[in-house]
Order: C-alpha cells, then structure tokens, then sequence
C-alpha cells in the first residue's frame, strides 16, 4: 500500500556563489517525511543541514540558490511558489523555530502581539479570539501566568521561557510540519531537557511531523523516530534511530559515535577521535567527502563518489565498504 | 530482531529509500580500487584555501564599489595635478607678468601677442591671469597642493593624538575613563573658529619672530605657510582630535572584552603592550576610515578661514584663499570664483565618497 | 596526587552593575568557594550558563580582581584580601594559564599565528635570538599537530579545531604548571571534541600539567576529571570523585544534572526516568535567600529557604552542600 508522504524532497541541490567560489551546501539531498513523523537531521557546522532545512522554508539567504533537485510538500511543488504563496505556506503548513530565540522575537512589540499577529495575519482572526488562542497556545507550551507573559517584551524572559515562546509562535498556526534548527543548542542542560519533553508531548499531542536539526547525537536518540546523517552537503546514512545507533554502517557515523564521551559509561576509556578537520566545501574532494578523514578510506573512495547501499529496513547508507569486492574490516 | 527493535512507534515509519537508490550512478569498480588509500593520498586530495589577507579582503571589496574606484581616480587626477602640474608650466605661482593682467581664460597680453607674432612660442594661460597677473591656473594647482597638504597634515595630527587619548582612556575604563571623557567633552563645546583667531592674533607676532631668528631648515618652510595656517594646525591638535578620541575609545570598549585581550593579560602582557599590539591594530579600519574622512572637513576648514582673510599668507595660496580673491571682480571675473570652488567641491566630494567606500571596505561587520 | 598545587579559600567574586553611587546592585557570581587542587590532577567543574564557573576560573588566574578570600599557589600566597598589597602576578603568569572557549574569539585576528603563539615568548623574554624563536614557535605548533609552516598565516584560515590547537600552543609556551581549561571544547564540532580532549590528555601525562577544566558537559568533565564540583548561582554544591559523583550524586542539583545530559542511546534515553526541573536559574543579582536552589529543588524545606547550607563531607572525599542529606 503507498502511504501518503507529506514531504518528498528529491535530489535536492543549494549553492552559495561566494567570490571565491561556488560552495556546494547542500549537493543531492533526497528524503520523505511521512505525516506525524521526526526525523533527526545530524551533522557538524558545514554539513548542510540547516541550509537544507531553509530552502524547504524558502527562507535562504544571498547568496545561496536552489539550483536543482525538487521539494513536494503534500503533492505540491513548493520551488515553483510565489512569494505570496510562500509566505501563506510559511504561516499555515510549516513553520521553523531557531537557535537563538532572542534573533527571531522582535525586540519591540509584546509577546501576545507577535502571537496574535500570526493569527490575525494568516487566519485572519478578529482580536479577540486571537487573544484567547495565544493564550491557549503560551498554556499549552508550559508557561504559567500567561495574561502576564503576554505583556511582556522579549527581553524580559529567560532563555528557556523565550524558546517556549518561540516555540509557541511556531505551532500557533498549527502547522503541519515543524523545522527545528538546534532549538535546544543554545540552551543549558536542565533547560534542553525541559524543552525536549515539551516538544516530545507536543509532538504526541498534535501528531505534527518535525524535522530536528542539530550536532547532538544525544538529542537525536531522544526524539527522533529516523535520522539522517549529513557531511559534506550530502547525506551519508540514513535510518531508523535504533539502526543508526546501534548498528551504524557508513564509517563517519560510527566515528562519530564512538568519539563521544558517554555519561553512561562505567570506567574511564580513551577516546577515538575522528582524525582531521572538517570538510572544506569550498575544495571538495572529487571522491567520497569524507575520504580524507576516513580510517577505511581506499583508493576508489578518493576519486569516485559512493553509491547508495540499500541495507534493508529503509537503512542506506554511501560507502564503498559496502561493495562486495571491498575487503571487510581491513 | 531489527523489527522488534524498531518497533517504537508503528505506523509512522514511512521511510523510502527508493529514490536516494535511485540517483546511484553506475561505477564498477576494479579490485586494486578497493585497496587502503595511504597517508599521502588521503592528504592530496585535501586543497588548502588560498590564503587572503585582511587587506587583499578589502582591496577585494573596494574595487566592487565603483563611486569610490571613480572617487579615487579623480583624487589620484588632483595630486597628479596638485603636484606634478606645475612642472609643466613656466610661471611660478608668485611670479606677476607685466601688462598680463586680467585675462580672460586663453587669452595673451598685448606683450605675448607681440612675442608670439615673432615667432616665440608663449605658454597660453588656461584659466586666464589675476589682477597682479599672476597665472591662474598655476594657483589653482598650489592651492590644491596646499589644501590638500593642510588637510593630511591635520588629519595624522588629528590621527595621532585621538588615538592614543581615545584607546587610553578605553583600555583603562571606569574613573580614568569618565576623567578623560569629561574634558572631551568640554573641549567639545569650544568654538573652533574663535580658537583659531584668537590663536592667530595671539601667535603672530612671536612665530613671525621665531621664523626670522630661526637658523632651522624646517622653520624656513614654516614661514612660507605663515602663521595663520600654523595655527590652523594648532587648532586641530588642541580642538578637532575628540571626534576620533570618542570613536576610538568606543571601539576600544568593546574590543578589551574579546577573549583574545584576556589571553594576553593572561600571559602577562602590559596595559601598553596590548593597546599597541591588540588594540590599536584592530581599530585600523575605524582609524583610517576616519582619518580619510578627517580630511575634507580640514580642508574646508581651511579654506573657510582663508576666504575670511585668515589662512594662509600671501603669496601662497589655498583654495578658499584663491575663491576669496575672484570674490572681488566677481561681475567680470566669474571664473576666477567658479574655477577654486570647482576645485574645492570635486576634491572633497570625492575624498567623502571615497572615504565612505573605505568604510564599507573595512568593516568588519560586513565581512563575508 | 601529592600536595595541593592550587588551594582557593572563600573566594568570592561580584561585579557592580548599575553605577548609581546609593543603590548599588552587585552580581554575587562567586560566592565563598573553597577548594584545593593537587599537583597532577584534573578538577572538573560543571555548572550551567550564570553559575559563575567561568568567573571562578577568571578569577583565580586574577584577571578578575577577587572580591574576598584567599588564593594560594604552590604554597605561596597569589591573594589575600587580608593583605593591603597583593603579590605582582608577572612571574605566576609563566606558571598559570588559560585556554578559551571560543577559539575564533580568543586569537587575536590581526596576528599571524606564529606571533599569538609567540607573544608570550616576547613578554617574558624567553628567546635568546630571532632564530631561537622561530624554533620555539615551530616546536609549540608541531607539538599541538599543526604544520609548522603554518606559522604565517592568520587565524580565520584554520577551522575551529585548528584554531583551538593555536590557543593551546600559546598556552603552553610559557611551559605552565597549572591551566584553566574554560569551556574548551564546547565551541567546537563534536568530531573535533574528541581530538582536542585526547590531546589535552597527552599534554597533561607528557608535561605533568594541572588542570581546572570547566565544563557545562558532564559527560566530557566526567571522561577528563579526577574530581569534579557542580557549581549553582555561585556555590560549590557538590564536590567528589569523578566516578564516584556519577554513581552516587548527593545534592538534588546534581542529580537533575545528570538525568538532564542526553544519551546517544534511544533505548537507554527512553527507559531513563528524568527529573525535569521547573523554572528557571534565578537571577544572580537577586539570588535567593538560604540555599540558592530552595527554588526549585523538589526536596526544599523551611530551613533551606533561611539556612545556607554548608559543604560538608557526607563520604569520604565526597562533600555536598544540602540540609536534607
């Protein structure tokens, strides 16, 4: 039976024409997104994966361009969307939450007004009913003393309470999807949990589909049903949680893996460190992106890009280790 | 096994994998592929950027910014014509041509018709001859030498003591700071052109003496500027250093909290170690910015006073000073008026443009 | 693990907001810490963002003034707010030094590498020659594993981890005995982390190096430290063995910690039982009165609303500073 996806992202391709050079962001990324689903986008600063997130949104900046590839959201086409179109789009199916709350809350106006505002813009609402939903939703995000919060100004909160409140003007319109870029980065560990059980029930409650973008391995074990790993603007495995973790099959997610210090360890071990520095877009290798800091790299990984391996169970992952002729566990 | 374990959430599993199979280009490779890469060839395929500076950066920049490439252009025209110019020409900014008087741009003496109808080659006056018959265009050209002159001058002077007072008084903050403030601020509010004219009333008599006691090479050079542009400088280094001391030290403020400040005290470095070998260097956008912009509001001020009578002494001339004489047959002589004042209005328009391209150019916000 | 290195005692640290001379408001970012490090060890300090651990490592270093209290090196006194006059710190800055948490941040962008490694060789004259220098400074930069030919380029050239590897090269030029390690890995990508941890480690078993390293990352302050103290509105809460502290954490605030840090685990993190904290850090120009985490702590009584409590040794080595324990 085909289930009904509600976003397919095909081949998708982002540069940034810098004057040095065309940096290739995001360089054929395909997944889908079915309805109620989390899927965690993972990779280090460079890899993409928020630039991937912004051309769903239609929010990337000069000088980055969609150059190929095509987003479908519910069967439509969103490349080929208005500006008008877009921004109704924005409002009412998707919406996206950020790292830093305080750059994304305008400074000036009261929180109530920027929720109401939302209302009244894309649904258009009367004020009154605007009022009582915001409310509902600021209950609903976990913030007490709502008539309070919503004369307030951003300033006034703390971080925790700003990312609720980001959060807040994220779902208000009940959008179908939700783009989460490192929404818990910027916050302390006491804080993150909190946020992270919120958006869990959250998810739970409104069955809305998310896609959660961060370095945090952790996180990800935490609330995502699939994940997808990304280096060098391309995504390198991809999964279901449990098979990521434990039985991660491209050589950079279980580097990475094991590098991690784990607070669940019993005894002190070294750490295996992936060795090198990150990928520099701007001079791609011709092969495998990840060739140069890999342990298994061969001699075809340096000059041919990998195949995608389908290891069953919606598990793929791009490594020439997969080959058959490739010798296992040099 | 592996569905047991993945059976969390059932139903919402909707993973396809059939496109991303799908872009899977056909490559077989060969067996001797699939051996271990060495060192050496993992690290050949890493490219090294191609390192830029922070002025290669900049230069980079500015050159996109076509009014200020024109600006510069046109500032490089008027020092070539500032400096180079009179060497093309055989009168001399003081020197008066008998029965030349008054000329019209392109026009001859009756002397020079007569020269020149015997056969000798006379140098035309392009802008014509003043009421001394002194060869307009030659003033115009050391006029636009002394303008610009007095206006670098002015600046580094500006330059100089506004930066060590401005990063001083922000590296060493609280009491010192608000201390050192304060008489900027009183120095702010003095009015400039009463300074400079009370300065020159009071300095004339001395300096006049200085210069014709002097046995100094520097003072003879001094006396020719005389002592109404003297104390223009004067006025700058006293007056016209707290716009740049304000900024300097705003940008000092915020500079002594990066990280890289703490490491050096850290280290051990002295509070004028790090003013010289941290702060300093990395206001050098905001400092030559400001200098660059210092300039025309010096040269302006110059010839301001010089049109009032009060600048440089004659014969010399300056810009203003040169506009202040063509005020006096205005009705005949327009040009002797509009020539200067052309002169003045493209150099400054041109160092003001081309001092907001710096800016642009070198700051750090816009970087990347 | 023989005598303390490093011995801090009440140090206390408030910086002055607000200028106005009546009404004078302070942030208490430390207040009254006391411990000891030994020579060789590593403390780890975990705490979250306003919890003053960064102040803490500042200031021990005085690049922030203490407000009181008591800070001895190596057996001799670097302050004492008994004293009128405190040492010169110049020659202890050959000995202690620090290493940032942002390393874009921490070099200075308009030199060239070889000069912010070689700064400190200039300040404290440890060249004999020009030559003697460069040697130096390729010595520093091979040894942190970077190219020595890298000497002349500037920082905004090397990636984060790159850059990092500068900062401890400096750190190391003056051959210190004691660092602060504030945040050290925290800015970078985690699979650069793991490089600059293990290097860290290598520096510390080759050159017999004392670390404070402070963290808001229990899981690396745990993989790095022999002992680790958990630090809340500017208290020490709780302070122990690394494993130990793990294991068995005593103060309610440590006990959230913990359950808070995610695991890399979907199992693990979904059978895990977390207590999730209401509310936020209270404002460190107002903290609250008795024991600064009556706030939100489930187990809160009256006394701990009246009564600060005191750090008290629960088990051996293991203190904690909580009334209900």
């Amino acid at each position: 039976m085909e289930e009904k996806k509600l976003l397919e992202v095909k081949d998708l391709k982002v540069s940034f024409f810098t004057p040095a050079g065309e940096v290739k962001a995001v360089d054929g990324v395909s997944y889908e997104l079915g309805y109620g689903e989390v899927m965690g986008i993972v990779g280090e600063s460079g890899s993409g994966k928020s630039v991937e997130a912004y051309s769903i949104i239609g929010l990337l900046q000069n000088p980055g361009r969609v150059i190929g590839g095509s987003i479908t959201f519910e069967g439509e086409d969103i490349l080929s969307y208005s500006e008008k179109q877009m921004q109704d789009f924005r409002g009412n199916k998707v919406s996206m939450i950020f790292q830093n709350p305080m750059t994304c809350l305008n400074p000036v106006y009261t929180i109530g007004n920027q929720l109401m505002e939302a209302l009244m813009c894309h649904r258009s609402m009367p004020k009154a009913e605007a009022k009582k939903q915001a409310m509902e939703m600021l209950e609903l995000v976990g913030i007490n003393n709502v008539e309070k919060r919503m004369v307030q100004y951003p300033h006034e909160l703390s971080g925790g309470m700003r990312q609720r409140v980001m959060i807040a003007m994220g779902l208000i319109c009940h959008p179908q999807l939700l783009i989460a870029d490192e929404p818990t980065t910027a916050l302390d560990v006491t804080i993150q949990a909190q946020i992270l059980e919120l958006m869990k029930n959250l998810q739970k409650k409104t069955q809305m589909s998310i896609i959660f973008i961060t370095h945090n391995l952790g996180v990800v074990a935490e609330i995502c049903d699939k994940v997808s790993v990304m280096y060098g603007g391309k995504i390198v495995e991809q999964g279901l949680v449990n098979d990521i973790f434990y039985s991660p099959a491209h050589p950079y997610t279980r580097g990475l893996l094991r590098s991690m210090p784990r607070v669940d360890a019993e005894e002190y071990e070294r750490l295996i460190p992936i060795e090198g520095t990150p990928i520099d877009l701007l001079n791609a290798p011709a092969g495998c992106s990840f060739a140069p800091r890999c342990e298994h790299c061969m001699k075809v990984c340096l000059n041919q890009k990998p195949a995608y391996t389908d290891l069953g169970n919606k598990h793929i992952s791009a490594c020439w280790l997969h080959a058959k002729d490739a010798k296992k566990e040099a | 096994m592996a569905n047991d374990k993945n059976s969390v959430r059932p139903g919402s599993m909707q993973v396809d994998v059939e496109p991303m199979l799908k872009m899977n280009e056909p490559y077989a490779p060969s067996a001797s592929d699939f051996e271990l890469a060495s060192k050496e060839e993992k690290a050949s395929v890493v490219k090294i950027n191609k390192s830029t500076t922070f002025w290669q950066d900049a230069w980079r920049r500015l050159k996109k910014n076509r009014v200020a490439m024109v600006a510069l252009g046109v500032i490089i025209v008027l020092i070539l014509f500032a400096f180079i110019g009179p060497k093309f020409i055989p009168y001399t900014y003081s020197q008066q041509i008998r029965g030349a008087e008054n000329l019209f741009p392109m026009k001859y003496s009756e002397i020079e018709l007569a020269s020149k109808a015997a056969g000798e080659k006379v140098f035309p006056h392009f802008f014509g001859t003043d009421s001394l018959g002194r060869d307009l265009l030659v003033r115009v050209m050391y006029g636009t030498r002394v303008s610009m002159a007095i206006g670098v001058v002015a600046s580094m002077i500006v330059l100089i003591i506004g930066a060590l007072y401005g990063s001083i008084a922000g590296y060493l903050g609280g009491m010192a700071d608000n201390i050192m403030m304060r008489i900027v601020d009183i120095i702010y509010s003095v009015p400039d052109v009463l300074v400079v004219l009370l300065l020159q009333v009071v300095l004339n008599e001395p300096l006049k003496e200085l210069f014709s006691t002097s046995k100094l090479p520097i003072m003879k050079q001094l006396s020719i500027l005389g002592p109404g542009l003297i104390s223009i400088f004067i006025t700058f280094g006293l007056l016209y250093w707290v716009g740049m001391a304000r900024i300097i030290r705003g940008q000092v403020l915020t500079l002594k909290q990066q990280e890289y400040v703490t490491a050096a005290r850290a280290l051990g470095a002295s509070g004028s170690r790090i003013i010289k070998k941290h702060l300093l260097p990395n206001c050098i956008g905001q400092l030559i910015v400001t200098t660059c912009l210092q300039i025309p509001s010096a040269i302006f001020l110059e010839s301001f006073l010089s049109f009032l009578g009060v600048g440089v002494s004659a014969p010399l001339a300056s810009l203003g000073s040169l506009a202040s004489e063509g005020l006096g047959g205005i009705y005949t002589y327009t040009f002797r008026l509009i020539i200067p004042a052309i002169v003045l209005s493209v150099m400054i328009l041109s160092l003001n443009l081309f001092g907001d391209g710096l800016r642009d150019a070198l700051d750090p916000r816009l970087k990347k | 693990m023989e005598k303390d290195l490093l011995k801090i005692e009440n140090l206390k640290k408030y910086f002055k907001i607000n200028g106005s001379m009546i009404n004078k408001e302070y942030v208490h970012a430390v207040e009254s810490v006391s411990f000891s490090i030994k020579k060789g060890e590593t403390l780890g300090l975990v705490g979250e963002s306003g919890c003053g651990k960064t102040t803490l490592g500042r200031t021990i270093l005085r690049l922030h003034e203490p407000t009181s209290g008591k800070i001895i090196y190596d057996g001799t006194s670097i302050y004492d707010s008994e004293n009128k006059k405190q040492p010169d710190m110049l020659p202890y800055r050959r000995k202690m030094q620090i290493i940032f948490q942002d390393p874009s941040a921490s070099l200075d962008p308009r030199m060239t590498v070889g000069d912010i490694v070689g700064e400190s060789i200039d300040i404290h004259k440890l060249a004999a020659s020009k030559k003697d220098r460069e040697d130096m400074i390729r010595e520093l930069l091979a040894k942190v594993g970077l190219n020595t030919e890298h000497a002349n380029r500037y920082p905004h050239e090397f990636s984060g981890g790159q850059q990092q590897r500068v900062g401890i090269a400096r750190a190391l030029a003056v051959q210190p005995e004691f660092i602060v390690c504030d945040e050290p890995i925290s800015a970078l990508d985690v699979s650069i982390q793991s490089q600059i941890v293990n290097m860290l480690e290598d520096m510390q078993h080759e050159m017999g190096l004392t670390y404070l390293f402070i963290a808001h990352d229990l899981s690396v302050v745990r993989h790095i430290s022999n002992r680790i103290g958990v630090m809340y509105l500017g208290n020490l809460v709780e302070l122990g063995d690394s494993y130990e502290l793990n294991k068995n954490p005593l103060h309610p605030y440590t006990k959230t910690l913990l359950s808070a840090v995610p695991i890399p685990d979907p199992q693990k993190s979904k059978e895990r039982q977390r207590i999730v904290l209401e509310g936020d850090i209270p404002s460190p120009v107002h903290p609250p009165s008795g024991c600064r985490f009556h706030t939100r702590c489930p187990y809160a009584t009256e006394r701990c609303k009246q009564e600060i409590p005191k750090l008290r040794e629960l088990e051996p080595g293991h203190f904690s500073a909580c009334h209900i324990l």
